[in-house]
């Protein structure tokens, strides 16, 4: 058990990547019910975005003077692709059928992907992200923390808090809880939904630009096709932690994280189970993982009402 | 994973309309010329031309051209202009079997090159055989592809007369790598990882038999997925083994990574990997920290050779938007072997093409002798190239610089 609290803490900056995407999924998908696939190239663009203020800033700039602006860099990028997504994609689609608007999100989300490959200079490769130097902290003689990831560990617990408070306590965030309850009774009640849609595909991208932006300096790398996979695991948190639920997308990407650390490195010490262990097969535990719990909670961790509007 | 397969249905219904459109406005372009002036013949090319390997892809395609021109302003088969066409097949073997139908039901073509990945080459094989079309591939190693399956215990048997590579096999490079780790850098605990796909996982079999043979120790060993980037745990393992090396068997998007976070685990020690990670995209993909890996290539380092003085700046006064990349001096000895078995067939058919020239290219490949870019170029009874040489390149300052070139005896 030397190695525990390392593989925690892998699993747990890994799981807070995941929930800072997976708000994204679930802010839209509380809302208007749609699964924006897109999302993980909102994700990537944001990387871009902030890598090009980077690039954009005299060389030679500190990275901690010029992060504030990369961030705010990745924001501008991922929530003007975010929000013209939902007015030019989406918006003209709502009240269709469910199907088209899942399709145009799939259909979108390798359109951007492509749009980076042709149009962003030398994306046809990754593109290296700044780093902070220096070797990894050393917490305990077993236990070390890599310089990105103290990012990744100060913006995820902030952003969730921020976002709690800007729900909980502002106007527009108990209007967003109204039109995600019922759209139409708060139509009545003089919200603009229209606006209320729009808020939440721009949080979304924002907490995706500052994933990326984690992403990069976790990684030290950006590349046009990092939205899928990350996407992909960052949907499966929004589901395990409860779709609609913005603390449950957290607490799912952080589980799924810790799942998938724990199963590559004890899985295949347990007797009978070494072929099962490693990273071939942390996808199939984390997945097991997810299906259990939906068999036990079908609106997963922390959701509420399912079956209440279909 | 819905999103997973209607994403791919989407691809592929994309990339077959894309085919069939392509199909549908050629076929009459080039038939007025008249009998008596010059015949195109066309090269089909295939390789990964969009997605992360597209570096590579690109480097395949802009040699092959490369060779075409050179052919063409050398006016090397007389009556004949050569040309390319290129076909994406995105690494994935589905895409590289529908465009190997494509070039099959292309009258004009005659021979293709490509294409890059081991895994698509299985799926293209097939077609090309049944229809006699030559396939060269530049970059292919797994020993499956031209001795069978059943090579490891001796049994060796050509599986497709139409498949010829101008790449060294995995048996090869693997023990080579294995060699080099024992005997040059001295290590003796090795932790191997691979990719899961053909190439990768094949090599790092390879290594890790001979690598055992030699005395050494492997310590541990695991499997990653491509296109992830989170390899902590795995970086964990490679600490907590107390490994003195790590062999890597894929290719250097991930293998960047995986150097990169084995580092920042705290362990430090080198990676090596083999053709698949020596790239530049390899160091520039990760940081600063990849000094001390090495990878295996195939040949000697282009630069050096003096044959490949010629190449380097022919490619550089064409202008291409791309590097040639680890591949382009194969794929140009590839292409121009393709265009030495035309002129083979041309010159005993009376200087005009024969109506079987597909069969009548693929039988002249056998023969086909030239020094070429990477060296002599030549096959082997079962499609090989000749060619034994190889080179250990190591990150010396953020760039692959050729540590040790020889060739490989057992």
């Amino acid at each position: 058990m030397h190695e525990l609290p390392q593989t925690l803490v892998n699993g747990l900056t890994l799981g807070a990547l995941y929930g800072l995407i997976a708000i994204g999924y679930t802010m839209v998908y509380g809302i208007v019910q749609l699964i924006n696939f897109a999302h993980g190239e909102i994700f990537m663009i944001g990387g871009f975005g902030a890598l090009t203020i980077y690039l954009w800033l005299p060389s030679g700039t500190a990275l901690s003077l010029a992060l504030p602006l990369m961030i705010i860099g990745g924001i501008v990028a991922s929530v003007a692709i975010a929000t013209a997504a939902e007015r030019f994609a989406y918006r003209p689609l709502r009240g269709g059928p469910r199907l088209a608007p899942l399709i145009t999100a799939i259909g979108l989300s390798i359109a951007l992907q492509q749009a980076v490959w042709a149009f962003y200079p030398d994306a046809k490769k990754s593109r290296s992200f700044p780093q902070f130097e220096g070797k990894s902290l050393e917490i305990f003689s077993n236990l070390h923390i890599q310089r990105g990831d103290v990012f990744l560990l100060i913006a995820a617990p902030l952003c969730m808090l921020a976002l709690g408070l800007f729900v909980s306590k502002s106007r527009a965030g108990r209007a967003m809880q109204a039109t995600a309850q019922d759209p139409d009774t708060a139509k009545l009640m003089g919200i603009n939904t229209d606006r209320i849609i729009v808020m939440a595909f721009a949080i979304g991208g924002a907490f995706a630009a500052v994933a990326a932006v984690a992403h990069g300096l976790k990684y030290g790398q950006v590349n046009f096709e990092m939205g899928f996979i990350a996407g992909l695991k960052a949907f499966t948190a929004a589901v395990l932690g409860g779709i609609g639920n913005i603390y449950g997308a957290m607490l799912g990407g952080v589980v799924l994280g810790i799942a998938e650390a724990l199963a590559i490195k004890y899985i295949q010490d347990i007797p009978g189970m070494e072929q099962l262990g490693g990273g071939t097969w942390k996808d199939v535990w984390a997945f097991t993982l997810l299906i259990v719990v939906l068999l036990v909670r079908p609106q997963g961790l922390l959701g509420e009402r399912v079956a209440d509007r279909a | 994973m819905r999103h997973r397969s209607l994403l791919i249905i989407t691809t592929a219904i994309t990339a077959g309309a894309l085919t069939l459109s392509a199909c549908g406005s050629r076929d009459k372009s080039d038939n007025s010329d008249g009998d008596n002036k010059k015949t195109t013949v066309v090269i089909g090319v295939d390789a990964p031309l969009t997605g992360s390997l597209s570096a590579l892809g690109q480097g395949i395609k802009n040699s092959v051209d490369l060779a075409t021109k050179v052919a063409n302003k050398n006016n090397e088969v007389p009556g004949v202009t050569f040309k390319i066409k290129d076909f994406d097949d995105k690494a994935v073997p589905s895409s590289g079997k529908t465009n190997a139908t494509s070039m099959v039901d292309d009258d004009e073509i005659v021979a293709m090159v490509g294409p890059l990945n081991s895994g698509v080459s299985q799926s293209m094989q097939g077609v090309f055989a049944k229809a006699d079309l030559a396939q060269v591939s530049p970059a292919n190693t797994s020993p499956d592809l031209s001795q069978g399956p059943d090579w490891p215990s001796g049994k060796k048997t050509r599986p497709f007369k139409t498949y010829f590579r101008t790449a060294t096999t995995d048996v090869i490079q693997g023990r080579f790598a294995a060699q080099y780790y024992y005997k040059d850098a001295k290590k003796r605990k090795v932790f191997v990882v691979d990719d899961k796909q053909t190439y990768g996982a094949g090599l790092s079999k390879i290594f890790a038999q001979e690598f055992k043979r030699l005395g050494g120790k492997v310590v541990g060993t695991d499997h990653l997925t491509v296109k992830e980037t989170d390899f902590s745990g795995i970086a964990d393992k490679v600490k907590s083994t107390g490994a003195d090396s790590v062999y890597f068997g894929g290719q250097y998007p991930e293998g960047g990574l995986l150097s990169d976070q084995v580092k920042q685990a705290g362990a430090d020690v080198p990676i090596m990997g083999g053709d698949g990670i020596y790239d530049p995209a390899f160091i520039k993909a990760s940081g600063t920290s990849n000094d001390g890996d090495y990878a295996t290539s195939v040949g000697y380092p282009v630069e050096k050779l003096p044959s490949a003085k010629t190449f380097v700046k022919d490619y550089a006064a064409q202008g291409y938007k791309d590097p040639y990349a680890a591949y382009g001096g194969y794929s140009y000895d590839a292409g121009w072997a393709i265009i030495q078995a035309v002129k083979a067939v041309v010159n005993d058919n009376g200087g005009k093409l024969p109506d079987d020239a597909r069969a009548k290219i693929t039988e002249a490949l056998n023969k086909v002798s030239f020094d070429g870019v990477t060296g002599k170029v030549s096959f082997d009874e079962f499609g090989d190239t000749t060619n034994k040489q190889l080179t250990v390149y190591k990150v010396v300052k953020g760039a692959w610089t050729d540590a040790t070139s020889r060739t490989f005896n057992d």
